[in-house]
């Protein structure tokens, strides 16, 4: 559910950082009827123009507070409420090229109830402005 | 004078794509549903409240408290979820479900929630542990009943006999009208075929459930007949769904208190295709049931990826087929 709703079409750009781009960011939601606690987030997996990004250069922030993805696994209090744009970004010296990018994500969450760990996923072709 | 009391309400969960989306506020929300009729709220705080099961600010009680004055609506249900998953190795201890469920009492209490949802698949030994606290707090624990779990499943039954074996009253269930589905629902078929289902397969499992042939058999045919990914992925859905008979409540009506009105559509002529309403309210007035029916939209993921998802229509819709199958006077008076 939700999945066309997880890569938002607002916020996609490069993040710079003391006058160099350090990567991309966009934001993104859980395909999820309610909000989760971080430490069942078990991946939130980026694909950009077609080229997996490692796991230990994704991001996750919410609220102004920013985890790796590991550490997320041992995030026991703090939530990704529902329907909340959390800022996704990914470390990659330069960023990305000004134009179209083919941007992939794939989220995988742990749900008590459920007899298996859904992924869900969503394309979305993003523009970065020259 | 009728013995049963069929009361009109909605859960939340209904119009999620509005909420998600924050097209609609709590506020709207609660508005017209109150304009339908259907007074009695019910609600995932995790869906509608950020941050909870997190303490909430007392403001929030207090928005809530005034919302369902100005409106004329009843708190019905607080729906929790015990994440006994929070941890990613190992299992949460036994003790700290317990303190976890009594969270979500004590929450639903100060909602002014009379019932709280368990889901499932919790062990019933946590809930008759919590069960003097419901009391202490008087709101009541029911587990939902849910496809594919019925009211016939050991499962089912070992929460039965947990609950009877303690004594409490304060333990019950909550069914959800799904697991009572006697047609592979149309918005399913539909979306299984824009996946790629050729339309074939998609006619063949339709009929299979309609024949009621044992899931395992229609995998096995579906695979045969040259299915793959999407295909047999309607096909599983059989695995997790099935006919079962509303009559089945009968032998729990004591324990049973609030409902979900699953729905996965209404057409424009008031009928869910595949869920058989008027058998279900039959039961419950042959079982006596006073509580509410509380609507439960699930159709906006069957339909967002091609359609546009009205999920306030569709619960108006219900209720009008609700309203003419419990019998309510054309003008019911405003309560």
């Amino acid at each position: 559910m939700f999945d066309k709703y997880m890569i938002c079409e607002d916020g996609f750009g490069n993040v710079t950082e003391g006058g160099d781009t350090i990567g991309f960011a966009f934001q993104a939601r859980l395909p999820y009827y309610r909000g989760i606690g971080l430490s069942m987030v078990e991946d939130i997996a980026v694909t950009i123009d077609g080229e997996a990004v490692p796991r230990d250069q994704v991001r996750f922030s919410v609220r102004g507070r920013t985890w790796t993805l590991d550490e997320m696994e041992t995030e026991y209090s703090d939530r990704w409420n529902f329907g909340e744009k959390a800022l996704i970004t990914v470390l990659r010296a330069g960023g990305l090229p000004p134009g179209k990018h083919k941007l992939q994500l794939a989220e995988r969450i742990r749900v008590s109830y459920l007899p298996f760990v859904p992924t869900t996923r969503d394309t979305k072709v993003l523009e970065i402005a020259a | 004078m009728s013995n049963y009391e069929i009361k009109r309400g909605v859960s939340l969960y209904s119009y999620q794509e509005e909420y998600f989306l924050g097209t609609k506020s709590l506020e709207d929300l609660i508005k017209v549903s109150a304009e339908m009729g259907a007074k009695g709220i019910e609600l995932i705080s995790e869906q509608t409240f950020p941050h909870y099961p997190n303490p909430l600010d007392q403001s929030v009680y207090d928005n809530w408290h005034a919302l369902m004055a100005k409106y004329g609506t009843t708190p019905v249900c607080h729906d929790f979820m015990l994440d006994y998953k929070k941890y990613k190795n190992r299992p949460m201890p036994f003790d700290e479900q317990v303190a976890s469920c009594k969270v979500d009492i004590d929450h639903a209490a100060r909602l002014g929630c009379p019932y709280t949802r368990a889901l499932v698949s919790i062990d019933p030994d946590v809930l008759v542990a919590c069960a003097d606290y419901a009391e202490s707090k008087n709101v009541r624990i029911l587990i939902e009943v849910h496809a594919p779990l019925h009211f016939d499943h050991p499962w089912i039954i070992r929460h039965a006999e947990a609950f009877e074996k303690s004594g409490s009253k304060y333990l019950g269930f909550l069914p959800d009208m799904g697991m009572f589905l006697f047609k592979f629902p149309p918005v399913w078929k539909a979306k299984f075929i824009r996946d790629g289902v050729p339309p074939h397969i998609a006619d063949y499992i339709c009929k299979a459930y309609e024949d009621r042939t044992l899931s395992e058999y229609v995998i096995l045919e579906v695979e045969k007949m040259g299915g793959v990914g999407p295909a047999i992925g309607m096909a599983i859905t059989l695995r997790h769904n099935a006919a079962f008979e509303p009559k089945r409540m009968l032998d729990h009506m004591d324990r049973i208190w609030n409902i979900h009105a699953k729905f996965y559509e209404m057409t424009e002529d008031l009928v869910e295709p595949s869920i058989p309403y008027d058998e279900i309210i039959k039961v419950l007035k042959q079982g006596g049931y006073k509580g509410y029916i509380c609507s439960e939209y699930e159709g906006n993921r069957w339909i967002q990826d091609a359609f546009p998802v009205d999920s306030i229509e569709q619960v108006r819709r219900q209720q009008e087929m609700f309203k003419k199958l419990i019998g309510e006077t054309a003008t019911a008076p405003a309560a």
